[in-house]
């Protein structure tokens, strides 16, 4: 495992190898492992370790990157002049901004390394994935998914004397349960390994996998539908890259003209919080800059976006600048140079005045599909953020109060400005993850007239 | 100390441990990105990875370990480590793992290339980017201007416990660019030579001279702002044409993937999904019209595809697979594990790794639709058509787990009357069931249309691989085809 103390050694050769202005060296890696499941079966098990780092310098408002995971000094020696023939080579850019000498008061911040986490073996993840399988076998089903663990570090240095370290353990199970017409489906994930219960994630999945067999045709229209919270992030997830300033700046954002605007219900409230009890990831950004707390959307107007640092000083001197609300670095950039500035990538959905189950949406229904999970998800339409993709792995049909039986999949074609205009009933947000889309704080929402467009064969 | 000394101490390891079969492969990556934006180098860096992965059969299960230190120490570390990882997947094993045989070789092969990308100077490459985004400025209401060049080279020694030897060199080069303008309520957007990151091969710098990017840039700028003055695509059933890249993801999706052997036997049932070809439509299932001949090829003769390559990541040579023979279901995507699955005695070769430290799979190779065999230019295939839309450039594309229903989007889109390329259509979009939509194909245009388009990004596997894919294909004709739904309700 490289510690803090040997990445610091790493960063003082990098300095000395210098003849650049500034040089910023960010660190990366860790170990993980992979256990891999189908057919009743362990048929992939991998296990990898590696490090890197990535040396940015500049000369004169011209800069660039180079990384290798080769740690040996003429290997360091090599990179660091890599970086610097590609950065003399740039034009000056005149609003390349010095590096930061520091990051930000560095508050209280959740523990995110489990010891636990880090020392699962192959052996334990067998078992696990063992009783997984007997699940599906108890069930006449089969099984296909993953227990992955892994620690992680994360640091940044540069020769402004910043410096910030971050290291983290994530463990992630993911289960389908396969039946001859129909599957189920359930995914978790923690820092600690101890709060993921693969027993209980086995059981629902088959449950689903079950009840959702010998599925029936509907027809396609706008139908009530109640989204799981890993379909809720899947879908929502495509619209946080336009909360960055430079989104706005680029006129490639579908929030042009519509920060400050009500745009969603008055149900709806969005914040970016890494130091969220459920949130993983480092405190600091692409630069060095600690993550602030913002809140994107205030009952259902955009109120906030994130900066990185040179998108804030551009943003004050811009015609947007008395529309777009507080303009301050947050925290949220991505390691320079890169063409999308930043992104917030810690979301926590506020929690509803009254909160209700997956269970009580169902039974306040009267005609509406349950979706346990989206697939395939990809944009239409980029200003009115028309999404489309596919119901997958447990779609099931709720007819007076009660689900009914599975259903075909559907294609939807659904606006985000209208889907989040249009829900009626949210739960308490959980620890979602899907695979379209980075982790979230979600809840359950239940939807009126979701847009399905089309019905495939299964 | 050589690369085959260094593999060798992790194949000894594995013996000794118990394993009975073992490979090492140790890949040295070199990568180069450059991009700009609105006349700025928005991206410059320079990449490498150096690393070795062990993959080894014990119990009868398979292991995997991967690590960046190629100590003595560590590589038998790692060796020790993956049949550790082997002998725990055997508490959960169904049956053992049977390998296909394959005869083991010594070989080296390397990519086929004029211009070494990396001896390019960075200034030129920049020069000729910040040139193309000048001339996409230059037309009045685009508002932002995006460039990309991509230089990759993989260097990878394969051994295996069973004597093979293979060195392996590969390039590939990829470059784009794309206009986007934004007013009132819409962002359009065109992109050259195709979108989400332009045209990639397996070349050297050569491909960047023959893409022609600044010469087409002014169009590209001219179409993303006349967009907003174009009408809707309509919905309905209609004759549409596919030009050929965007024909080679409508490939890609509902006839690569599908034809994945991993799929087909639910080895991807979790992530990617599974597959409606199931073994019992081989040789039976008519997933097209007569015209349609479709090849898995990873042999240089096919192209400089993004799935070209001597040998795969397992040894195996590269093949040409038939898969749809005159519209015929004929073939798979198999490996050495699950060739006998299908009565295979030989694996197709198409197990790929993204790297070192990722397991190889199955992978796409170059899945190419093969041109019409009666010279038919694209200019006669509309000139042949009396209504209809000819659709351009991928902006949208999703496709179901089992890979039946299918809707992609397209940039820009013209209606065809009487033979005749009319007004421009914006916000074009079809959808379909795959075998339907493969049914309903009446022609395909002539080997001078023909291009091996790249896919550099497609997502497989957990954890997750990124593979570049390739897939010829030019203009073809489809009847009956359902537009505009992807709108319908909005």
């Amino acid at each position: 495992m490289l510690d803090k103390s040997k990445a610091a050694d790493i960063f003082d050769k990098i300095k000395n190898y210098s003849t650049a202005d500034e040089v910023e060296a960010l660190f990366y890696g860790g170990r993980s492992a992979l256990t891999r499941f189908a057919n009743n079966t362990i048929h992939q098990n991998v296990a990898e370790e590696n490090y890197g780092v990535s040396v940015r310098t500049v000369f004169g408002g011209r800069t660039a990157r180079a990384s290798t995971n080769k740690l040996d000094d003429e290997s360091l020696r090599r990179v660091v002049q890599a970086s610097e023939s590609l950065a003399k080579v740039q034009h000056p850019d005149p609003e390349l901004l010095p590096m930061p000498a520091s990051g930000g008061q560095k508050v209280s911040f959740p523990i995110r390394y489990f010891d636990e986490t880090a020392a699962v073996t192959p052996e334990q993840r067998a078992e696990a994935v063992h009783k997984i399988v007997s699940i599906a076998q108890r069930h006449k089903l089969t099984t296909a998914g993953i227990f992955a663990t892994a620690e992680s570090i994360e640091a940044i240095f540069n020769s402004r004397s910043l410096s910030d370290w971050h290291t983290q353990t994530s463990s992630e199970i993911s289960i389908t349960m396969l039946a001859a017409d129909s599957s189920g489906w359930q995914k978790a994930n923690s820092p600690n390994v101890a709060h993921l219960d693969a027993v209980t994630l086995g059981e629902v999945a088959a449950r689903k996998a079950l009840e959702s067999a010998a599925p029936r045709e509907i027809p396609a229209g706008k139908y009530t539908v109640i989204l799981e919270p890993a379909a809720v992030l899947d879908i929502v997830g495509f619209m946080f890259f336009d909360f960055g300033g430079l989104a706005i700046l680029d006129q490639r954002s579908f929030l042009n003209n519509r920060v400050g605007a009500k745009i969603f219900g008055d149900n709806i409230n969005i914040t970016d919080d890494v130091g969220h009890p459920l949130q993983s990831g480092a405190p600091f950004d692409g630069e060095g800059i600690r993550r602030q707390r913002v809140h994107l959307v205030e009952d259902g107007i955009v109120k906030q976006l994130v900066y990185a640092r040179a998108t804030a000083e551009k943003m004050k001197r811009s015609e947007y600048k008395e529309k777009v609300g507080r303009i301050e670095p947050t925290g949220h950039g991505f390691p320079l140079p890169n063409e999308m500035g930043e992104a917030p990538m810690n979301i926590v959905f506020g929690v509803t005045k009254d909160p209700r189950t997956v269970e009580q949406m169902i039974a306040s229904t009267e005609r509406g599909v349950l979706v346990t999970r989206l697939w395939y998800i990809r944009e239409v339409e980029p200003y009115e953020k028309i999404l489309t993709g596919m119901t997958r792995d447990g779609t099931f049909l709720v007819e007076g109060g009660k689900v009914r039986h599975g259903v075909r999949n559907f294609r939807f074609n659904e606006s985000l400005l209208h889907m989040l205009s249009n829900v009626q009933e949210m739960g308490t947000p959980v620890r979602a993850s899907g695979e379209e889309s980075f982790d979230m704080v979600v809840p359950p929402m239940k939807i009126r007239e979701f847009n399905f467009t089309e019905v495939t064969k299964f | 100390m050589s690369m085959r000394h260094i593999a060798d101490w992790a194949l000894n390891v594995a013996n000794l441990r118990g394993a009975s079969y073992a490979d090492a492969r140790i890949v040295d990556d070199r990568s180069r990105g450059l991009a700009t934006k609105n006349g700025k180098v928005s991206h410059a860096s320079d990449g490498e990875s150096l690393g070795m992965g062990v993959r080894v059969i014990a119990d009868g299960a398979w292991g995997y370990a991967a690590s960046d230190d190629l100590s003595r120490a560590a590589v038998e570390d790692t060796a020790a480590h993956a049949v550790a990882i082997a002998k725990a997947s055997a508490r959960v094993k169904q049956s053992d793992v049977r390998l296909a045989p394959e005869k083991a070789v010594t070989a080296q092969w390397t990519t086929p290339y004029q211009i070494d990308p990396f001896m390019i100077s960075v200034e030129q490459n920049i020069d000729l980017l910040l040139k193309v985004d000048s001339e996409l400025r230059s037309v009045a209401g685009v508002t932002m201007a995006e460039t990309n060049m991509n230089f990759h080279r993989e260097e990878q020694w394969f051994v295996s416990s069973e004597g093979a030897n293979i060195r392996q060199t590969k390039y590939s080069t990829g470059a784009g660019y794309a206009a986007h303008a934004f007013a009132g309520t819409e962002i359009q957007k065109r992109s050259y030579p195709t979108s989400y990151g332009g045209q990639w091969q397996n070349k050297g710098y050569e491909l960047i001279q023959e893409l022609k990017l600044v010469e087409n840039a002014r169009r590209i700028g001219e179409e993303a702002v006349a967009l907003h003055q174009a009408d809707q695509c309509p919905e309905g059933a209609f004759t549409i044409i596919l030009e050929g890249a965007q024909l080679g993801l409508q490939i890609h999706e509902s006839i690569g993937h599908p034809i994945e052997l991993d799929r087909v036997l639910g080895m991807e049932a979790n992530f990617a999904g599974t597959s409606f070809l199931t073994i019992d439509k081989l040789c039976k299932l008519r997933y097209g019209s007569d015209l349609v001949n479709v090849v898995a090829d990873a042999r240089q003769e096919h192209g400089p595809g993004l799935g070209t390559f001597g040998f795969d990541d397992e040894g195996v040579p590269a093949q040409c697979t038939p898969i749809i023979t005159k519209g015929l279901f004929t073939g798979y995507l198999s490996s050495r594990e699950t060739a006998h699955t299908i009565g295979a005695e030989r694996s197709g070769g198409t197990l790929r790794a993204e790297g070192w430290n990722r397991l190889p799979i199955i992978r796409m190779t170059n899945i190419s639709l093969l041109p019409g065999d009666k010279p038919l230019t694209l200019e006669q295939l509309i000139a042949s058509t009396d209504h209809g839309i000819f659709m351009q450039t991928n902006r949208s594309w999703s496709i179901d787990d089992k890979r039946y229903n299918f809707q992609f989007g397209t940039e820009i889109g013209w209606e065809i009357k009487n033979g005749k390329r009319t007004r421009m259509l914006k916000n074009c979009s079809y959808s379909g069931i795959t075998t339907e939509f493969w049914n309903s194909l009446d022609a395909i245009c002539s080997r001078d249309e023909w291009t091996l388009w790249g896919t550099p990004n497609c997502g497989k596997g957990q954890p997750q691989q990124v593979m570049g894919t390739g897939h010829g294909a030019a203009p073809s004709r489809f009847r009956g085809v359902k537009v505009g739904s992807a709108f319908r309700g909005n």
